[in-house]
């Protein structure tokens, strides 16, 4: 158990070192032209984030307006079918309904400290869009969002909010026209507006410093689950468990735990239909290490060094790569990773609603499968689970899979 | 002479009257058949030929080589397919060739057997977009070590001090950027490029190719004299699209 936080190594921590590695990964693989940007947001990170007027700004903000902190709530239904102690982490009951509000809040407060005009983002499930449209409407500013043509028939109803925000959403039909395209379109959109643009990045991936900044605003998680846990059962969790696509929620979750040795940290890939290339996401299970958009770090990609297509049900988790400190959690141990299926997410997700009274999300919902399953080696465990984000935007999938009903 | 050396020696030269011309195409692209006969016809036309290593993720290109690598890929082109065909093709023009690849199809063949093999194919020198300096070594050191050149990019917005010290790492010739934007585009070139390329002129032992949206003979003649060439890229592919000879569109652009 630990004392302090002085006590505590920087490597242990996770803080990256001068060039923004984690370990052997991370860094800055981006085009020169965005290089004077990079830097310019590197001593924003640096002076703003650690700021008193800053930390005042965005407690205020995540406070009145994101309804934080978000509950923490025993599940005793999932608790008994499953043999365990489950407690899940709210953060579906934030504001736009997903933890990426953390994010996007601090960073809209950072781009208007660094005098940025406009915004751009990326976004998946679309409740990254969906949670940037909404603070970039609070802060004033204009707003772009690129989404797949896929993403954008599975999550229809985050585009229609991103509309009612105010965003503008810029459909992107090359690649697999999924979050990694959309990726790819977004880093375009700031090559070709690197000065008065600033890119909203939604998870712990890109080049430094966002998977940094992005931990930083994440960590919240963690923190609030970790006093609330020890205020109401008087003592940390056996084992805290989170869905992985990019890994936001996970570092969220898992950075306060890093300390506690006592305390195993699991982290859930989409394994898809299968474990042939295009079949899952699971990119720390099958990826091996390479660059894209901006990091080294592990990537599902070919014997040429091409990227390979994914497939999950869950938009949130349907990309190819994975933050940099995941991969460095994976090789010195600190986190397993595991892998579910759809099968087992749509299962695990209809056994939530059913004796929880939650719709969680697509992706949170393999972090519920992913916590059955270490419920059933070791029973009894007290397991504390993220439930990243609500799922309301997945009932058109939910209906059109089994008109609701995932018992089977 | 090193690669690096041949390449800046193929560049030198008489730069007022005549800017020199690097002219890149997708290797692979549209297949390997086409792509072996419009090296030929371009490497006849210019100083230097630059060849695109496709990839799937190529996030500092516009929509005419995005396109060009989709279909490379799709056509079954890889790194070392390319590097077999140039052994062959390379040796027959006698231009320099250098390789424009993002990071991970080169990071996935491995740096040594890289050099390696790039120099037994003829290759001189590589550009890597996704590559700044501050990642720069493992790749400059393992071709450092085979005397072929990592060409550096400069772009508008290199603040001096880092633009100084991109001229001075560069290896062959140093690439400078018109504009902030990706690969092609409709766009005019901004009349203000013209100082920044003054600045790493003044800067730059070797020599200076403006590239980035250079289409036209205006493109070039606006820029002759202030550079020692221009690298044109997706309007080369934009001419074989529309069956245009590429020996004809490059002694066009010269005027």
């Amino acid at each position: 158990m630990r004392q302090t936080g002085h006590e505590i190594s920087a490597e242990r921590l996770g803080m990256p070192d001068t060039n923004g590695r984690f370990g052997e990964f991370g860094g800055r693989f981006v085009p020169e032209i965005l290089m004077p940007a990079i830097a310019h947001l590197e001593d924003g990170v640096r002076r703003i984030l650690p700021s008193d007027d800053f930390t005042q700004e965005l407690q205020r903000e995540l406070r009145e307006w994101a309804g934080r902190p978000t509950a923490l709530t025993l599940a005793p239904g999932l608790g008994r079918q499953w043999g365990a102690e489950v407690w899940l982490k709210r953060e579906d009951l934030a504001h736009t309904g997903a933890h990426k509000i953390n994010n996007a809040v601090g960073q809209v407060l950072l781009a208007r400290r660094l005098q940025a005009k406009r915004i751009v983002a990326e976004t998946g499930a679309g409740q990254h869009g969906v949670a940037t449209a909404a603070a970039c409407a609070r802060a004033g500013l204009p707003c772009t969002v690129y989404m797949g043509s896929v993403d954008i028939r599975r999550q229809a109803p985050n585009v229609a909010r991103m509309k009612m925000f105010g965003a503008e959403v810029i459909a992107v039909d090359s690649g697999d026209a999924t979050l990694r395209a959309a990726i790819d379109e977004a880093m375009r959109d700031w090559v070709c507006n690197p000065v008065d643009t600033y890119y909203l990045l939604g998870s712990v991936v890109g080049p430094h410093p966002y998977p940094y900044l992005v931990r930083e605003l994440q960590s919240v998680i963690g923190r609030e689950a970790r006093r609330q846990l020890l205020e109401i059962s008087g003592a940390l969790p056996d084992i805290a468990v989170a869905c992985v696509g990019g890994g936001s929620n996970a570092i969220g979750l898992f950075h306060e735990f890093i300390a506690d040795e006592s305390v195993r940290l699991v982290g859930v890939e989409a394994g898809g239909t299968g474990s042939e290339p295009g079949e899952h996401a699971a990119t720390l299970a099958r990826g091996k290490p390479g660059v894209l958009h901006g990091c080294y770090s592990f990537l599902l990609q070919d014997g040429d060094g091409q990227v390979l297509e994914t497939h999950s049900v869950s938009a949130g988790l349907d990309y190819p790569g994975v933050g940099p400190e995941h991969s460095m959690l994976r090789n010195n141990g600190r986190v397993e990773y595991i892998t579910v299926s759809d099968r087992e997410a749509l299962q695990a997700l209809g056994e939530c609603c059913r004796s929880e009274g939650i719709l969680p999300a697509l992706e949170s919902a393999h972090a519920l499968a992913g916590a059955k399953r270490l419920a059933a080696e070791k029973p009894g465990a007290k397991i504390l689970l993220c439930l990243s984000g609500r799922g309301d935007k997945d009932l058109d999938t939910l209906m059109k899979i089994a008109d609701g009903d995932f018992s089977q | 002479m090193t690669p690096a050396r041949k390449i800046t020696a193929a560049l030198e030269g008489e730069c007022s009257e005549r800017p020199g011309l690097i002219a890149y195409l997708t290797g692979g692209y549209p297949d390997e058949r086409r792509f072996r006969k419009y090296f030929l016809q371009t490497a006849a036309a210019c100083e230097l030929v630059e060849v695109g290593i496709p990839f799937s993720d190529p996030m500092a290109d516009g929509l005419t080589i995005q396109n060009a690598s989709k279909v490379a890929l799709e056509n079954g082109a890889t790194l070392r397919k390319i590097l077999r065909w140039l052994a062959e093709l390379a040796p027959e023009t006698g231009k320099p060739v250098v390789l424009m690849s993002y990071l991970n199809p080169l990071l996935a063949y491995g740096f040594a057997k890289l050099a390696e093999d790039a120099l037994e194919a003829g290759v001189s020198g590589f550009i890597v977009p996704d590559l700044p300096i501050e990642e720069a070594a493992p790749l400059g050191d393992a071709l450092g070590q085979s005397g072929l050149a990592l060409i550096q990019l400069l772009t508008p917005l290199t603040p001096p001090r880092r633009l100084s010290l991109l001229c001075r790492e560069s290896r062959g010739f140093v690439y400078a950027v018109t504009h902030a934007g990706t690969t092609g585009g409709k766009k005019a070139l901004p009349a203000d490029c013209i100082d920044y390329l003054g600045m790493v002129r003044a800067q730059s032992q070797l020599p200076v190719y403006a590239g980035f949206g250079v289409k036209s003979a205006d493109d070039v003649a606006m820029l002759a004299g202030h550079v020692d060439g221009v690298v044109v890229g997706s309007a080369l592919i934009d001419a074989l699209d529309r069956g245009i000879d590429p020996g004809e569109f490059l002694a066009g652009l010269r005027g």
